[in-house]
């Protein structure tokens, strides 16, 4: 018998049955969008975070000066010397504090950052209107000033604000330009902070040394040789692994991705548990199916119908059932995750290779569940299948 | 087409009991026969059809179709015998329901793997015979009893069997509907169908000319008849 005559007779009998069959398919289309869904969540989470790490600056390296003794910190000075080592592109030595900021009558506490013109290479800043800071500034000790766009938003409204001067803790600074908006990141908000040049603000801060340095390798194969670099000298300086620590963004990117690969991966398994679920009941009502159906196979048989004939006519059925609930479930899943992507505004992707994925597996569970009634249809004796009533 | 019994024995085990259902019976069909199998209900001759039509095997003794043996076959072998060899008329019709005339009649020859051009045309040919070519596309919930047994009949001839064993075809059937069905089969006899009839009536054995009485499972009467 034609493989299409039997997908044709199904379609005929699901139609038949049209309760029946929905309910049927009812568990595969749950178990199919719930995994579509979920799986769509978790790699959101993974891609949101990914670009995050990436968007602080490629081949990023960061260096943290842990503890508070203050010989333990670095000088520019020292900083500066690290250049010569091979495979440094950019060193971006940070100082770093808490100011409020205050424009006429406007005050607003945020974060700030004293950096050299380095910085805007390796963190991946872009300047919307005015400049960034430069050698200039940082060897003059200037008092001038870049803004996130939260905080030129907190001051200034919509008007642009280079050109103006602000007061930090007090002190007079002139804004010279406005940083691009750039959003969060692991480290923090992007967009609510102020940029100084790293001289002005040991000075403004009254710290000394600098704890944070972000170092940008020149190539990522360039990455792992930096890092031992730094690592030497950092050792030889203070005679404590503890005492600092040299992290890079390639490593921070495969730990992010490890973790939410298996909260993809907990979530998939979750889904595929109702995917399951539905195969049973596919199981359950071919049983019924077959039992009603019993006399049919009798008439099969007796005119010629071998078994393979009937295990292909149930396993056929099985798999229309399984593989239409796959497509509602797909159109479901994918409406779904967009839905909720747009709702709860989180990031959500549904990718073909899911797609293809899950309906490969509402497949699979078809001719699974479907295998045990059709073998159950084609193993019937013809002779009792006949006297069936 | 011959058909030959030797020492055919049918034995059903309930518990310690051992049933014979058919008890060493030899019986030899020739090609072109049309005979009659008659015996009350119980008396094996239900038992004697299924072996004859391939649907069971027996317990012992030998089953010569054609002179091949075909009574130790496996199932999927008795399945292509039945599929060329035999045609199944029912007492109740058999029909598939959710299955047009047209598609019950072509059944066979979609099993026997025939091309669908060839397939449509016999099935057709066949629909004519029965004289039902204006009902094909109708569903066997739509036709009259005597109908739905005409559209088995030419199920049972699509395939071009050499054989058709008829199971009380009548027995369903009103007395006007019973006689048309018996014309048509009695025709096929008449074409040279080896025609076997499993009845408890009478009159519907007469029409044949070899009469066999079943008794306990063993044949009591052999006669043929004018």
């Amino acid at each position: 018998m034609g493989v299409w005559q039997i997908i044709k007779l199904a379609i005929a009998g699901i139609r038949a049955n049209k309760m029946r069959s929905f309910l049927t398919m009812l568990g595969v289309i749950i178990g199919v969008a719930a995994v579509i869904v979920l799986v769509s969540i978790g790699e959101g989470a993974s891609k949101s975070v990914t670009d995050r790490i990436e968007g602080m600056g490629s081949n990023l390296i960061s260096v943290t000066i842990r503890g508070n003794q203050s010989s333990a910190t670095l000088s520019y000075d020292e900083v500066q010397g690290w250049k010569e080592r091979a495979g440094i592109q950019g060193l971006a030595p940070i100082v770093n504090g808490n100011v409020s900021v205050k424009y006429g009558s406007n005050k607003y506490d945020t974060g700030l950052e004293g950096v050299n013109e380095e910085y805007q290479e390796v963190r991946n800043h872009k300047v919307q209107a005015g400049r960034f800071i430069l050698p200039m500034d940082v060897s003059l000790r200037q008092k001038v000033v870049l803004l996130g766009t939260e905080v030129s938003t907190e001051l200034f409204g919509n008007m642009n604000p280079v050109g103006e001067t602000v007061k930090i803790n007090g002190t007079n600074f002139k804004v010279v330009g406005l940083l691009e908006e750039k959003g969060s990141e692991s480290m923090g908000s992007n967009d609510d902070k102020v940029l100084i040049p790293l001289t002005t603000a040991e000075r403004l801060l009254n710290s000394k040394g600098i704890r944070s340095v972000y170092v940008q390798a020149e190539s990522p194969e360039m990455v792992d040789l930096v890092v031992t670099q730094i690592d030497n000298i950092l050792f030889r300086k203070t005679n404590d692994a503890e005492s600092y620590r040299v992290f890079n963004q390639a490593e921070m990117l495969s730990t992010v991705n490890e973790v939410t690969g298996t909260l993809t991966a907990m979530l998939g398994g979750i889904a595929a548990i109702s995917l399951l679920v539905g195969g049973i009941g596919i199981m359950n009502i071919m049983l019924v199916s077959v039992t009603e159906r019993t006399r049919e196979i009798g008439i099969r048989k007796a005119i010629g119908a071998k078994r393979k004939d009937i295990l292909r006519q149930f396993l056929i059925e099985a798999l229309v059932v399984s593989s239409s609930g796959g497509i509602i479930g797909i159109i479901l899943g994918t409406g779904g995750a967009n839905l909720l992507g747009s709702i709860m505004a989180m990031e959500t992707v549904v990718s073909l290779k899911i797609m293809a994925l899950a309906f490969g597996f509402s497949l699979f569970i078809g001719v699974v569940f479907g295998m045990y009634p059709a073998n159950k249809a084609a193993k019937m004796n013809p002779i009792e299948a006949l006297r069936f009533e | 087409m011959m058909i030959k019994l030797v020492d055919i024995s049918k034995f059903y085990h309930t518990g310690s009991v051992t049933l014979a259902a058919l008890d060493k019976v030899n019986l030899e069909i020739k090609n072109g026969e049309m005979i009659a199998i008659m015996g009350p209900s119980g008396s094996g001759k239900s038992t004697l059809m299924n072996m004859i039509g391939c649907l069971d095997v027996p317990s012992e003794g030998r089953y010569l179709l054609d002179e091949r043996e075909v009574s130790r076959l496996k199932e999927d072998d008795l399945s292509e015998i039945r599929n060329k060899k035999i045609g199944f008329i029912f007492q109740s019709f058999n029909l598939l329901p959710k299955l047009t005339a047209l598609e019950n009649v072509e059944l066979p020859l979609i099993y026997r793997g025939m091309q669908t051009a060839e397939r449509r045309q016999s099935s057709v040919a066949a629909l004519n015979m029965v004289g039902l070519s204006d009902r094909m596309h109708h569903k066997p919930t739509e036709l009259s009893g005597g109908q739905q047994q005409r559209v088995a009949i030419a199920r049972a001839l699509a395939g071009n069997p050499p054989v058709i064993l008829a199971d009380e075809p009548t027995g369903n059937l009103d007395s006007r509907s019973g006689v048309e069905v018996m014309e048509i089969i009695r025709d096929l006899n008449e074409k040279g169908k080896t025609v076997i009839l499993i009845t408890h009536d009478m009159e519907i054995a007469r029409q044949a000319r070899r009469i066999i009485s079943i008794q306990d499972g063993c044949i009591v009467k052999d006669e043929e008849v004018a």
